[in-house]
């Protein structure tokens, strides 16, 4: 399978990725590469494997339900370019 | 040309945790901004969730609850999409191996009948935070408080046909979430919300037709009111010669109509795949019984119980247990009067009319249920008769007594039972009305009866209510037979 241009461009605005125009077509045959060994994976029968969520053998521990975390709101607010009234500061989005 | 509404709902409960579901940050409803935000909220570098065992609980609960088999081994995924109060870029969700598989529910309808809405699935998912767009010099505010706190969405299946159909489905959700005490349900905090997908076709055919799904519904009437309005956008779209566009839409309360927000065009391309920071979720059959054990008795249950063991009507059983807190509330006055019928009618007419009528919570019901049932029993023991208990009940609304004795103790409310009191009574009515005595005599049998009530009604004037009108008609009888 390979991805052209307009695909490149697509998932780098999904991505909020920048590449520069003169990159896209290198970075098009680069995945292309790629979606190509995928492919290669495809063909392989699994039909007898069952569906892996996550390689470890293991699962998920669970936590009691308990507030273990302070209020840290001053330091993370210290390191956020903008902030105010507690709040942090974004360009304006509205949907 | 007769059309059908297609309806199928989308239902984000808030679970009531301690703490998020996959942090140790507290989940309290209206902190500081940004206080209850720790760094794994914040999805700053190096962090890692780990997940809350009383959410898995509580799914597990809920999925028990409405019949649905439980995923033995539950997979979280990453929903990615952009947006600021969502800072890890993703939202972690699940989507191929939900916690609660297929289920259903029962909803009773307006003409009696019951019908069955079958749940496609639940899964356990965190909430996004706060934008707050006004007044910060063209930026926007972002709270990061509820980002993290555990939802379970409930997917239900296309079976829903009205706007009323779908307020039912949703009242029972809400219902049952708060009878197992896994939400408090309070919509006016976001605590239940609900988008809905509608299309219509035409009565009769079994294609579903293009559906737009309508956002963010957080209370009943809206819900209602936004499902109505959107069906009949697109009945006359479609009468019109026109064709509905798949997309999102929302629904201005203020306003009450709807607008597009996105098309499927636009739609974001959400990219699922299983989180690598999570890994499979391992539930025990054990658990799974373990917490079956501790259901309470639900909502259907109890409305059964209450007609069988009350004798009450499948409505007035109904209205009784929507609520747990009503039901609960009920049975206290029940008991404590020892008569449910009365306390039952006492509940839902004068106590649920009072707080409809003044917008007021059942939770903050100024009359206690032993104020209520102390009231009931002073009826049934022919102290007060019911129109004075009409006066206490009021007194005990505003507050003026602890109980229903007390107020009829400093009031002197009691009934007039001494007959010596009344006779008197009696005879000066009679006395003051003396052509109605003689119209009264001439009349047969079947006017008499009307007529007597005039006597009746000028005795319990003279009493000021308090008068035991058994006693009065007895009396009346006596003297004028």
């Amino acid at each position: 399978m390979a991805v052209g241009p307009s695909e490149i461009e697509k998932i780098a605005h999904l991505a909020r990725i920048r590449i520069a125009p003169d990159q896209i077509d290198e970075v098009a045959s680069r995945l292309s590469d790629i979606l190509g060994m995928v492919d290669q994976m495809q063909a392989v029968d699994t039909s007898s494997v069952a569906p892996m969520a996550n390689p470890h053998d293991a699962t998920q521990r669970l936590r009691p339900d308990a507030v273990t975390e302070p209020n840290q709101r001053d330091t993370f607010l210290a390191i956020a370019p903008q902030s105010e009234d507690g709040l942090f500061l974004v360009p304006k989005v509205i949907e | 040309m007769e059309w059908e509404t297609v309806i199928g709902l989308e239902v984000h409960v808030q679970l009531s945790t301690q703490s998020k579901i996959f942090s140790g940050a507290s989940t309290a409803f209206g902190a500081e901004p940004n206080t209850q935000a720790c760094a794994v909220d914040l999805a700053l570098p190096g962090t890692l969730p780990v997940l809350n065992e009383e959410a898995v609980k509580s799914a597990i609960k809920f999925g028990l609850a409405v019949n649905a088999e439980i995923c033995r081994e539950s997979v979280f995924e990453r929903k990615n999409y952009f947006y600021p109060d969502l800072p890890k870029g993703y939202q972690t969700s699940q989507m191929d191996a939900p916690i609660v598989g297929p289920g259903w529910l029962d909803i009773q309808l307006e003409s009696g009948e019951t019908k069955r809405i079958r749940i496609h699935h639940a899964h356990l998912e965190e909430d996004a935070g706060k934008s707050l767009h006004e007044d910060f010099h063209g930026m926007s505010g972002i709270d990061l408080n509820r980002a993290g706190t555990p939802l379970i969405e409930i997917v239900s299946e296309p079976d829903m046909r009205s706007a009323e159909e779908a307020v039912a489905y949703l009242k029972k959700i809400h219902s049952i979430v708060t009878y197992l005490g896994i939400s408090d349900g309070d919509m006016s905090q976001g605590s239940l919300r609900c988008d809905a997908n509608v299309s219509v076709r035409i009565k009769g055919t079994d294609e579903l037709g293009t559906r737009t799904e309508t956002k963010n519904l957080n209370s009943f009437r809206f819900i209602e009111k936004a499902i109505q309005l959107e069906a009949q956008r697109q009945i006359d779209v479609l009468e019109d010669g026109g064709s509905i566009t798949q997309e999102t839409r929302l629904y201005d309360s203020e306003r009450n109509e709807g607008r597009a927000m996105r098309s499927k065009e636009e739609a974001n391309d959400y990219r699922y795949f299983p989180c690598p920071d999570l890994l499979p979720v391992a539930i025990e059959q054990s658990l799974i019984d373990e917490l079956k054990a501790t259901l309470p008795e639900l909502p259907d249950a109890k409305q059964e119980r209450f007609q069988s063991e009350y004798g009450l009507s499948a409505y007035d059983a109904g209205i009784l247990t929507s609520e747990r807190a009503i039901a609960d509330y009920f049975e206290a006055v029940a008991k404590a009067a020892g008569d449910a019928k009365l306390a039952a009618n006492w509940v839902m007419v004068e106590l649920m009319g009072r707080l409809n009528k003044e917008g007021i919570e059942f939770s903050e019901t100024p009359v206690s249920a032993e104020q209520l049932g102390g009231l009931i029993q002073r009826i049934r023991d022919n102290t007060i008769s019911g129109k004075i208990a009409k006066q206490v009940f009021e007194a005990l609304w505003n507050g003026e007594g602890d109980s229903a004795d007390a107020v009829i103790e400093a009031k002197g409310l009691k009934q007039m039972s001494d007959s010596g009191e009344l006779e008197k009574m009696v005879d000066q009515v009679l006395a003051d009305n003396p052509d109605q005595v003689e119209q009264y005599k001439a009349a047969d049998e079947g006017k008499r009866k009307k007529m007597l009530g005039f006597f009746v009604g000028q005795i319990m004037k003279a009493s000021k209510g308090q008068a035991n009108p058994g006693m009065v008609n007895q009396l009346l009888n006596k003297k004028l037979g």
